[in-house]
């Protein structure tokens, strides 16, 4: 498998990066990890003009919080430098229990966070969880930044929000009111199969009754499914009680547009979404009454 | 590199636009001009003889490509070999001295970690990078730290325990210097 | 005064693999490593659709691309009567395609360049028109009266079907039914699944004009088979093919067959004067190349109330693809399916085989197999499972009363096979331990109180390993034996070469073990060399586990030969009558006097130094080894299962391999060969598995949808020795290779049913995908094999 023909370009300035994309008119494509484009190159899935590598560009390899409790997500953090956090597991939950199952571990090294929700694949992890967690996308453009909720952002399959000049620069997550809770759990048939089933849970947990909870869908839609809204109508202001759980299942398993296909039947991924649902709840249900 | 004698293309070849890079694999400096498309895995095995770094698949699964990239291990047939340009590539080559195997390596004809030996230096690899990361890992550890990696022959049991017993030989090295 | 046959690599010994050394430093030399001055490169043009008549084909871009140094079509093939090619079953298969493409995948044109990008830059620029054709995916289809013809390229083929084809005792069958107390059924699908190798194919052909010689590298098991059929498909004469296998990353029954790229590079190589390397990619590996199994199989067992077996029906539905490519001997239409129930004590059977063509790519290699043995032994243990259920038996006490007692043997089985050693109900005791199998029932009910579903599946079998005798089984006609030629050099080292040709089966170090068991020269004296066809003797090459049970017995052979040229060489040295010469490891003795002796060493040099009046000087010796029977080798395993009824998931909580295989020459490495295999099986009933849509689309043409375990899923293996040796084989020995990916799949499969039974379910087809599994916990209902894959 070989790529066809493209230029190349290293720029080490995210106004060079920029410069270069407004100058390419729309068939310049971004190079971060590589670990889909990459791929799609090589079976010929995608052609692009020019390719510009924003490895060389300083200062887009960090995650932290701010003093805000929010968290910043550079353009080249790899999916690995999450896994291996030791700042996200307490404040985001939801993004360090999807962080081991992105993927493999040998692409975990390479792949970005930012990069794969640009690529915006429906089946993809991290898109799942910014649409739960309520996270902005940061793009550069030669107008300056501007920050788009991830709703937004994720427009459809393989599509996003991005003007052809602009870059994703930062996601930004913010933090819990009080206490974060979260979870993700993803059907696959072996390590990096795509998923039969995603989902991620984001609690806001104020004691033991949730302020505020988010939840996404990956691999059951022609997109990421957003289903915050089914899942905080059902668990706003309430405890994390049996009943509550399962209403929040159903509510959120009735989001899903899966279809059948040689994983499952949508009947099949439907039950998957729902008891993913409950699974994720009630080990948080079970861990605050442990911690309790 | 000199040469005394280099044919040049009878037909220079429509535009071929290529980049001079520099990288550093297996410690030593290697200089290159090449196409942007060319793909790390080839230039490593076409352009620079290092034909133990094999292709398995085309879709970024099989890990039969990895490498390890400023002490990383990546597919090297899912980067493109501009990219590499300033960095350092430690290939299979690369893992013995002349006169030491690497403890990884002993492992594997030890245990009986390989039979046909087509993912093996992949395996390898990831395995060294696993131990540079965690030098006293778990059965599970080692199958998750692995699980880039597809082998056809061995079923893996094998290559656990391969894992394992180089883990306690470089502790044991370790120990001694410590 | 013996040499210590461990301490030397002999017989037994877990010796480290002398292959290893370069593989551990990235040293093999594969195919794809190998570059020749001058080289090109080419690239195939693959058809997108099933099943399409070709209007046009127009390659004048891809000649317009710089670089680019011929580009082959059907049309320029045939002109050179190399449009199409004989398979390795009598039929022929279209090298490139001429009047239509008949499955996804087919091979269209080619393209010829200075490097592979630039290949596959012009396959781009080649427009092909089509006109579609109606797609038959599956054997119901292919038999509907207004089926499409695929193969309307054939004299007298009105239909799709290859062939019918039946054996066995059909009135003695029938009896056995008629005097049942129960009879039981089962309707099994065995998926499509692809050996997939992790290298892919691929040949480097240079024909030197001046010589008149062809060289191709080549990656292939039976190089020999290769070079008769480069000679009769090329018309060039086969002293003029050197055929070069070198390292082989996996086989598994892959690379047996002779596929389109090796004759194309060919016949490149020799348009173009060059050398020309063709690497198939991972997605025309799996679209094109040799498929095994996808077979539809239908039982009925006659049984006793008391749990004997009376009789066996059996009907089998194949799905051969477009060309019926089946690796398999000339009289056996559906390989060894037939060996079924070898391992039980049968009265009566009959077995009854259609095959069909459809729009899928040709193959039936046999994958880790002996010609269709993984069905046959899948079926028997599934309806083994079945039957028990039905009589309310236990499932080990069933297959207790039936299995062949050791007092039975040599026994004839009810399809006609010897089977000629085992210990099989003792090689049940040990799994039947180890596994827990006597408190498991009880465990089973406790978890269930508790919500959990445990389960325990068994498998046994016997099946036929190391084609031939050269009476029954054959290639294109060419007899299945095999060869090995030993030659002592004068210092007592030694150089081997046999007809077979490892593919990390580690026959670099287990044949020296086998000369160094007959020899006494350590194993380290000895290097091994195969798969070269101008240096190595004629052999049908590595597959269906043959190399042990026949090219294995030629090693012996062969060495037994040059001992006795070295007795009398000792003879001569010691100064008495050969019959007064006694052998011990290593040395030559004078009976009676065990000190006056003279070590295999001495005998070597006095070959070329010191040779008696009128001896030819040397020390060599070829074997050519005809087995007397194949070697039937028993696995008894047993795997435990929890089912998770939320999402159908399941885990493998223990797994026990009981193997007898005979003596083990190198148990480190048989133990290898039994994971490996054990994996596979593994693949194939949790995930491995090729399917098509309606249109013929490959659903499982790139390791993203064809689904091979990582070490994470993969479970650990718990493997015990019983060793029962073959009576025949010089030392002992019985195939190991694919006994566990051959009785593996019904074992995990058994212990999921035994899961989920209680739901009413009987069967659930391969893979047990966790969709598949839950469907079947639901509704207690079957879940069959897979129907065209319909996409909403």
């Amino acid at each position: 498998m070989y790529p066809s023909r493209f230029a190349y370009e290293a720029p080490t300035s995210l106004a060079e990066a920029i410069a270069i994309l407004d100058r390419s008119g729309g068939e310049a494509k971004i190079l971060a990890g590589g670990q889909s484009l990459v791929p799609m190159l090589k079976l010929r899935f995608a052609a692009p003009g020019t390719l510009v590598d924003i490895n060389n560009i300083p200062g887009l390899g960090e995650h932290w919080l701010d003093k805000d409790g929010t968290l910043h997500i550079g353009a080249l953090v790899r999916h690995e430098d999450l896994e291996y956090s030791t700042v996200i597991a307490d404040s985001h939950p939801t993004l360090a229990a999807a962080a081991e199952l992105v993927a493999d571990p040998i692409v975990r090294t390479r792949g970005t966070f930012v990069g794969s929700v640009c690529h915006a694949d429906p089946q993809g992890d991290w898109a799942a969880t910014m649409v739960a967690s309520g996270g902005q996308i940061i793009a550069q453009g030669p107008n300056g930044r501007r920050a788009i909720d991830v709703r937004e952002f994720v427009l459809g399959p393989f599509t996003n929000a991005l003007a052809y000049n602009e870059i994703a620069v930062e996601a930004v997550i913010p933090p819990a009111t009080g206490t974060a809770k979260g979870g993700y759990l993803k059907l696959e048939r072996r390590v990096g199969d795509f998923a039969t089933a995603s989902v991620a849970v984001n609690l806001d947990m104020h004691g033991d009754t949730v302020h505020r909870a988010g939840c996404a869908l990956a691999g059951v839609g022609g997109r990421t499914i957003d289903a915050n809204d089914a899942i905080n109508g059902a668990l706003k202001g309430k405890t994390l009680t049996p009943e509550n759980i399962e209403a929040a299942a159903d509510a959120v398993a009735a989001m899903a547009e899966p279809r059948s296909d040689h994983r499952g039947s949508a009947d099949y991924k439907r039950h998957i979404v729902k008891t993913f649902v409950s699974r994720i709840l009630s080990n948080i249900a079970h861990s605050e009454q442990k911690a309790a | 590199m000199t040469s005394l004698y280099n044919e040049v293309a009878a037909d220079p070849g429509a535009d071929t636009p290529t980049r001079r890079v520099s990288i550093t694999v297996n410690g030593e400096q290697r200089t290159v001009d090449i196409e942007p498309r060319l793909l790390l895995a080839h230039l490593l095995r076409q352009g620079l003889g290092l034909t133990g770094t094999h292709t398995g698949c085309d879709t970024t699964n099989c890990g039969a490509c990895t490498v390890l990239f400023d002490g990383r291990p990546i597919k090297s047939c899912t980067m493109l070999a501009v990219q590499a340009d300033g960095h350092d590539v430690e290939t299979v080559e690369g893992m013995a001295t002349a006169s030491e195997l690497h403890p990884v390596q002993e492992g594997f004809k030890e245990c009986h970690g390989l039979q046909c030996g087509f993912c093996t230096p992949g395996m390898m690899l990831a395995s060294k990078a696993l131990l540079e990361r965690n030098p006293n890992p778990t059965e599970d550890d080692v199958r998750w730290a692995l699980s880039g990696n597809l082998c056809r022959c061995t079923g893996y049991q094998n290559i656990v325990k391969s894992v394992l017993w180089a883990a306690e030989k470089m502790r044991a090295e370790n120990g001694e210097e410590a | 005064m013996s040499v210590d046959e461990i301490k030397i690599g002999g017989m037994g010994a877990s010796r480290r693999r002398v292959e290893d050394n370069r593989f551990i430093r990235g040293k093999g030399k594969y195919v794809d490593d190998v570059v020749l001055p001058g080289m090109l490169h080419m690239e195939i043009l693959r058809a997108d659709v099933a099943h399409a008549r070709i209007k046009s084909i127009d390659t004048s871009a891809a000649w317009e691309v710089p670089g680019v140094r011929l580009v082959l079509t059907g049309e320029m093939m045939a002109a050179r009567n190399l449009a199409w090619m004989p398979t390795l079953s009598y039929d022929t298969q279209a090298v490139l395609a001429t009047d239509k493409v008949r499955f996804q995948g087919q091979e269209v044109a080619a393209v010829i360049a200075d490097d592979p990008y630039i290949a596959k830059d012009a396959c781009a620029k080649i427009v092909v028109e089509y006109e579609a054709l109606p797609v038959i995916v599956n054997p119901d289809q292919a038999q509907s009266p207004d089926a499409p013809l695929i193969r309307d390229d054939k004299e007298n083929q009105p239909t799709n079907k290859i062939f019918d084809w039946e054996i066995g005792d059909k009135s003695g069958t029938d009896k056995a039914f008629e005097e049942a107390d129960v009879i039981s059924t089962i309707d099994l699908h065995y998926p499509r699944s692809h050996p997939s190798p992790l290298e892919p194919c691929g040949s480097i052909a240079d024909y030197d004009r001046s010589t008149g010689k062809l060289t191709v590298y080549m990656t292939t098991q039976a190089p020999h088979i290769i070079r008769a059929a480069v000679a009769m498909v090329a018309e060039l004469p086969e002293h003029q093919i050197r055929i070069i296998s070198p390292d082989l990353g996996g086989g598994f029954g892959n690379k047996v067959p002779v596929y389109p790229g090796y004759v194309i590079s060919i016949l490149a190589s020799i348009l173009t004067e060059r050398p020309v390397k063709w690497i198939e990619d991972k997605t025309g590996n799996l679209i094109s190349t040799g498929f095994g199994r996808d077979v539809y199989l239908q039982g009925q067992m006659a049984l006793r109330k008391d749990g004997k077996i009376l009789g066996m029906r059996m009907h089998t539905i194949s799905d051969h693809g477009a060309f019926y490519a089946d690796a398999q001997p000339t009289k056996f239409k559906i390989g060894l399916m037939h060996s079924t129930f070898a391992c039980y004590d049968v009265p009566a059977a009959h077995l009854t085989s259609t095959g069909y063509y459809t729009n899928k790519a040709p193959g039936g290699v046999a994958y880790r197999c002996s010609f269709r043995v993984t069905e046959a032994m899948f079926f028997q243990e599934r309806m083994m499972h079945a039957a028990a259920n039905d009589l309310g038996m236990d499932q080990a006490e069933f297959r207790r009363v039936n299995l062949v007692k050791d007092d039975m043997f040599p026994y004839r089985t009810a399809f006609g096979f010897l089977t000629d050693s085992g210990q099989y109900d003792k090689c049940m005791q040990v799994g039947m331990e180890a596994i827990g199998y006597d408190t498991f029932k009880e465990e089973q009910e406790e978890a269930r109180k508790r919500g959990r579903l445990l389960g325990l599946g068994i498998s046994t079998m016997t099946e036929p390993l190391g084609a031939g005798n050269s009476r029954e089984y054959d290639i294109l006609g060419i007899k299945m034996f095999d060869s090995a030629e030993l030659r002592v050099h004068m210092t007592g080292k030694a150089i081997l070469r046999t007809g077979a040709k490892t593919q990390g089966q580690g026959h670099e170090t287990t044949w020296a073990q086998i000369v160094a068991h007959e020899l006494g020269i350590p194993a380290d004296d000895i290097v091994v060399e195969e798969g070269d066809t101008d240096t190595a003797p004629f052999g049908m090459g590595t597959y269906a586990s043959r190399s042990t049970p026949v090219a294995g017995a030629a090693v012996a052979m062969a060495a037994r030969k040059v001992r006795a040229k070295a007795r009398k060489i000792a003879a001569h040295l010691l100064e008495v009558s050969e019959e007064d010469i006694e052998w011990e490891l290593g040395r030559f003795y004078v009976r009676g006097n065990h000190d006056r002796g003279v070590t295999i060493q001495d005998c070597a040099l006095a070959a070329y130094s010191n040779m008696p009046d009128g001896m030819e000087p040397g020390l060599e010796n070829v074997s050519y080894y005809d087995p007397p029977n194949l070697t039937w080798p028993f696995a008894a395993y047993f795997c435990k299962v929890e089912v998770d009824p939320a999402t159908g998931v399941w885990d493998v909580l223990k797994f026990v391999a009981v193997d007898d295989c005979g003596v083990r020459i190198n148990p480190m490495i048989v133990e290898g060969q039994v994971m490996g295999g054990l994996t596979e099986a593994y693949a194939m009933a949790n995930m491995q598995y090729i399917t098509f849509d309606e249109s013929g689309n490959c659903i499982g043409s790139n390791y993203m949808d064809y689904l091979l375990p990582t070490a994470w899923e993969t479970p650990g293996f718990e493997l015990h020795e019983v060793v029962t040796p073959c009576p025949h084989h010089p030392i002992g020995a019985k195939g190991i290779g694919e006994c566990a990916t051959v009785a593996g799949p019904a074992a995990f499969v058994n212990a999921v049913m035994n899961a989920i039974e209680h739901t009413g379910v009987r069967n659930v087809d391969m893979p047990l995908q966790p969709n598949r599994v839950f469907e079947a916990l639901q509704t207690g209902q079957d879940v069959s094999g897979m129907p065209p894959v319909k996409v909403e």
